[in-house]
This record gives structure tokens, C-alpha cells and sequence, in this order.
């Protein structure tokens, strides 16, 4: 009997990722070689330890998702902080090739969606109502 | 061969040793930034730190398995020299990660923050891991007991996860931001699950040998509990990813199913009473005192689960300090714990009648559990107040949307200070008892 349960599990497991891999989420606009070059400095230089997309990350620094967007901060913003540093971001002297793919990638984040969840998505059961498929 | 398992006892607690230190580091350069930016900056201790922690988790639920594993299986071959690669394999990787992080190579992923080549390794040391205990479980009696399937559980989920972390090294998964966000967090959430499952699965075997009660690990509440916690471990991930634009239905299905928690809940208010009288039977050992201690935390972190689970209470919490009061309640109050009983279970430490040493560790053992507690509530209230400012207030400005949160988080910094040194004293213990072991006073 338990066998049984643990297997039935196992398979719900493998089906449901199934799901989720192929089911979860919109066909969003798909990366430029910029914005993929752009990833590989944000995991390379760590920026996660300190600053958070979708809510998910470092403390440090605030969430970056939507900065490109942003009215009050925007990709020059963004830009004159990388090349300075600032009092609590150190100064990581990114070329400016570096420089042009972080923001290209912090633009593709932007472009997925909006971190922020109005109170109008919330549903009368405690949910969201955000489904972009 | 003995002295090989006890020295990587020896290594897990070292690394709980070096994550307190490089804790109070990152503290430092949090606070501190004038001083450590130049220094050491806070995305460079971070890794250190939160390295150390995971390593130390999963190195001691695999540590105390691998040793179970012997007692429970006395009869059956070992595979040894499975179980020597795994420990040989893993040391060295996770030494050379740490060298990583002296040279600023990263992998700057949430959990695995190392350059993902070295991935490979934990892979294969693993892979070892598996054919050692998998080996000799294949060859023990039909009827297994409960711990038995929560170490199989834990250790084949840690396998599949942890290929799930890497799949984004495939284009088709890291082309869509949405997409690999969601495969990154359905694996890091439903990892956690895995090596709980290691170290629930450790704590009931405890509670087995302590009591001498074999029914612990057949009830049909413990394997309801089980299959309750791995059907969570399968589903209810999505709490971390309730914000991401990703299809509904993965909300609908990881909010119903966490919602299923309040069940364990109502069953450890229902077992609060034997719970007192197994602890009048119980308390001067000190293996149980780290296991009622890993229950009063697994109390308090199910009620701030079931809260955070619910979407609308999580649009609130997410991306504040009550996600940081979560994982540091429950990987410190609950997982280090466990870990520490295991530890004294397998050094039997309750057999050591000097009084010195026990004053010691009752020391060590109040000091870190009430700073815990200061710990744990300021976080909270840290992330009360961001979230009440992000959300109700609409401070988009982060420097003024953290003013008052830092205060709070200063009693934080201070309190972990405290934790540190009681944690720091238990281990120091612990380590000096192991060494004693090591030299001769060997136990069986």
C-alpha cells in the first residue's frame, strides 16, 4: 500500500513538471543576444545576493524587475548607478559593453511582467488573478 | 572506516561553524558599508555564508543517514566504498567552492551561488550517495519503517531537483524569463521539502531508538504525515512565485495544497499533551532536548507557512524579512536542530556524565534558543513594516521604504550575534567530544 502511494506520487511528480514545463508560462519575447549576455554578468558579478527580481533574491538593494520601466528611475538611472556605484553598491568598473547587456537584460525582466500585485487581482478566496497565458 | 564517517560529522559541524562566522560578517557589511565596502562587500560574504548553511544542512542529514544507515541495516552489505567516494567527493567540491568565492566566481543563483561546473561533482558525488544506500536497502527485509522511506524520499527528490536546478543551462527553458523562474523556484522550494524529508526522516528514527517504541515509525498519523508532506514537497512550491505572471492554475494548486498543512497543525496542538508527558520521561537527554526544541520551532514556522501560503497575506510578505524569518526559523530552529540531536545521538553524548560539559551545553542551548526567538520575531516585524510601507503606503523610494525597517533590523543583527554564540558553544563541544572519539574512545 504505501509502495503503491509512493509511485502513484512519483508519477504525479514527473507529470505535473511535464505541466509546468511546458504549460506555465506565456511565449514571452524571447532573449536578444544582449540580454542573455546581460544574464551571465548578473550571475557572474552575483547581483541576486543583493537585489531581487519577482520578490526573489538579496536584501541589500531594492527589486530591480521593474526599474527600466520606472518613471521615477528608468534605464539612465539604472545606467549612471552601474558606472558610480552608489553609497551601499560598490563601483564593480563594468565596461560599457557589460554595461549596455545587464541593462538590456534588466529590460527583457521588465518586459515579463509587473512584480507589483494590485488589490484588484486579489480574488474574493485570498488568489490572484494575474494569468497572462 | 569509522574514523572517516565521525570526521565528516566533524566537517558538517564546521561548516555550521563557518556559516555563524561569515553570518556575522555579512551583518557587519550590511551595516557597515563604509567600513566593508572596500573590504569585503556584501555580495561577496553572502555566498560564503549561505553556502555553508545549505552545505551544512545536506552534509549533516547525508552524515547522519549514512551512519543510520549501519544500525539499521547491521545484516546487509554496506557498499563502503560508495559511501568513501560520496564523502571524498563532496568535501573536496564544496572546499573548492569556497576557494571559488576567494577568486569572486560566482554562479549567482539563489541556494547555489557557486560557478555551475561544480554542479557536476555534487552530482556525482551523490549519484554515490545513492548507490551505497540504495544498495543495501535493496537488500534488508520487505517492511521498511517510516524513517526508512522518508531517507529514500529525501535522497531521490534531492536528485531530481537538483537536475531541475540546471535544466536552465538548456535554451529552451532560459529563453522565457517566466518560464525559467518558475523551474528555478518549483526546484529550490521542492528541495527543501527533500532534505526535510532526510532529516524528519532522522528525527523519528531518534525518537524510535530514545523511546524503544518501534510504533513511532508504523502509525498510520506518521505515514499519513508522511504522504501529507510529500504530496506538499510535490506541490505547494508555488508560494514562492504566487507574484510571477505564470499561469493560475499553479497558484490554485500550490495555495489548495499548502492549505492542507493546517491538518499537521491541528495534529501537534492534538499531541501537545503526551508531548508533555514523553518530555517529563525524556528531558534530561540531551538529544531530546534538540528534538522538543526542533518542535517548538516547527510550530511556530507552520503558522507563519500557513499565513505566507495564502496569496493575498503573501502579497504582503513577499520579498520582505518575514521570507528571511521563514528560512532562517526553520533551517536553524528546525533543521539545525535535528541535526545537532542526531549529532549528539551519534557521538552519544548522553553517556558522557561530565557535568562541566553539560552545564556548557545547557548554556549554549538557552542562549541560542530565546536569541533565536528575538531573532526570528524581529524579522518579522521587519518585514511587517516593509511590506505595510511597499504595499498599504506605496514607498517606491527604497532608502526612505527602509528607514524604520532598519532600525528593527539592528535588533536582529545583535540578536544573531547572541545565536552565534550559543550555537558557536554547542559546537565547539560537540567538536571537542568527536576529537575525544576520534582519538580512541571510540563508539560503536
Amino acid at each position: 500500500m504505501v509502495k503503491r502511494i509512493f509511485i502513484l506520487l512519483i508519477l504525479a511528480y514527473f507529470c505535473y513538471s511535464f505541466l509546468v514545463y511546458t504549460k506555465s508560462a506565456k511565449e514571452t519575447e524571447q532573449p536578444t543576444d544582449q540580454a542573455i549576455a546581460g544574464l551571465s554578468i548578473w550571475q557572474s558579478r552575483n547581483c541576486q545576493a543583493c537585489h531581487q527580481l519577482y520578490g526573489l533574491g538579496g536584501y541589500m538593494g531594492p527589486d530591480l524587475t521593474n526599474i527600466i520601466s520606472d518613471s521615477t528611475k528608468g534605464a539612465l538611472f539604472a545606467k549612471s548607478l552601474l558606472i558610480a556605484g552608489s553609497p551601499r553598491m560598490p563601483n564593480f568598473n563594468l565596461s560599457e559593453t557589460d554595461i549596455t547587456n545587464l541593462l538590456a537584460f534588466l529590460s527583457w525582466v521588465d518586459k515579463s511582467g509587473k512584480t507589483a500585485v494590485p488589490a484588484e487581482k486579489v480574488t474574493w478566496y485570498g488568489n490572484y488573478n494575474i494569468d497572462n497565458q | 572506516m569509522n574514523s572517516l564517517f565521525k570526521s565528516f560529522i566533524g566537517f558538517a559541524i564546521s561548516l555550521l561553524l563557518l556559516s555563524l562566522f561569515f553570518g556575522i560578517i555579512a551583518a557587519l557589511a550590511f551595516f557597515k558599508l563604509d567600513y566593508f565596502t572596500n573590504i569585503m562587500s556584501f555580495e561577496q560574504v553572502r555566498p560564503f555564508h549561505v553556502s555553508a548553511a545549505l552545505f551544512w544542512i545536506i552534509s549533516g542529514a547525508a552524515g547522519s543517514i549514512l551512519y543510520y544507515k549501519k544500525w539499521a541495516f547491521p545484516d546487509a552489505k554496506q557498499y563502503d566504498q560508495f559511501s568513501i567516494a560520496f564523502i571524498v567527493i563532496w568535501v573536496l567540491t564544496i572546499l573548492t567552492i569556497f576557494i571559488s568565492y576567494c577568486f569572486e566566481q560566482y554562479g549567482g543563483r539563489e541556494y547555489w551561488e557557486f560557478p555551475p561546473v561544480l554542479n557536476i561533482f555534487i552530482l556525482l558525488a551523490w549519484i554515490c550517495l545513492m548507490i551505497s544506500f540504495f544498495g543495501t536497502l535493496l537488500q534488508s527485509a520487505k517492511d521498511k519503517p517510516l524513517y526508512v522511506w522518508m531517507w529514500s524520499t529525501g535522497i531521490l527528490f534531492f536528485l531530481f531537483t537538483f537536475i531541475e536546478q540546471n535544466l536552465w543551462h538548456i535554451p529552451w527553458f532560459r529563453n522565457s524569463f517566466l518560464k525559467e523562474m518558475t523551474i528555478q523556484w518549483k526546484s529550490n522550494g521542492s528541495m527543501v521539502g527533500a532534505w526535510n524529508q532526510m532529516i524528519y526522516g532522522s528525527a523519528i528514527y531518534l525518537m524510535v531508538k530514545i523511546s524503544g517504541e518501534e510504533s513511532i515509525a508504523k502509525s498510520r498519523k506518521a505515514y499519513f504525515a508522511y504522504f501529507l508532506g510529500l504530496t506538499n514537497l510535490i506541490f505547494n512550491w508555488g508560494h514562492h512565485i504566487y507574484n510571477v505572471p505564470s499561469a493560475s492554475w499553479i497558484r490554485d494548486v500550490s495555495y489548495g495544497i499548502s492549505m492542507t498543512e493546517w491538518l499537521l497543525l491541528i495534529g501537534i496542538i492534538q499531541g501537545f499533551k503526551s508531548k508533555l508527558e514523553e518530555r517529563e520521561k525524556f528531558r534530561y537527554l540531551l538529544t531530546y532536548k534538540f528534538l522538543i526544541a526542533s518542535e517548538f520551532w516547527i510550530f511556530l514556522n507552520l503558522v507563519l507557512a500557513l499565513f505566507m501560503s495564502i496569496p493575498a497575506i503573501n502579497r504582503y510578505t513577499h520579498g520582505t524579512h518575514i521570507t528571511v524569518a521563514h528560512a532562517m526559523g526553520t533551517t536553524i530552529g528546525i533543521n539545525t536542530m535535528i541535526l545537532l540531536a542526531s549529532i549528539s545521538y551519534i557521538l552519544k553524548m548522553d553517556e558522557d556524565k561530565n557535568k562541566r560539559m553539560r552545564l556548557h551545553l545547557n548554556i549554549g542551548y538557552w542562549t541560542s534558543q530565546l536569541s533565536l526567538l528575538v531573532f526570528w520575531v524581529a524579522l518579522i516585524v521587519a518585514g511587517i513594516i516593509k511590506g505595510y510601507r511597499a504595499i498599504t503606503l506605496k514607498i517606491t523610494v527604497f532608502t526612505e521604504l527602509m528607514e524604520p525597517v532598519l532600525k528593527v533590523l539592528k535588533v536582529f543583527m545583535y540578536s544573531g550575534f547572541v545565536l552565534a554564540i550559543g550555537l558557536t558553544i554547542i559546537c565547539w563541544i560537540m567538536l571537542g567530544h568527536l576529537k575525544e572519539v576520534l582519538r580512541g574512545k571510540d563508539v560503536k
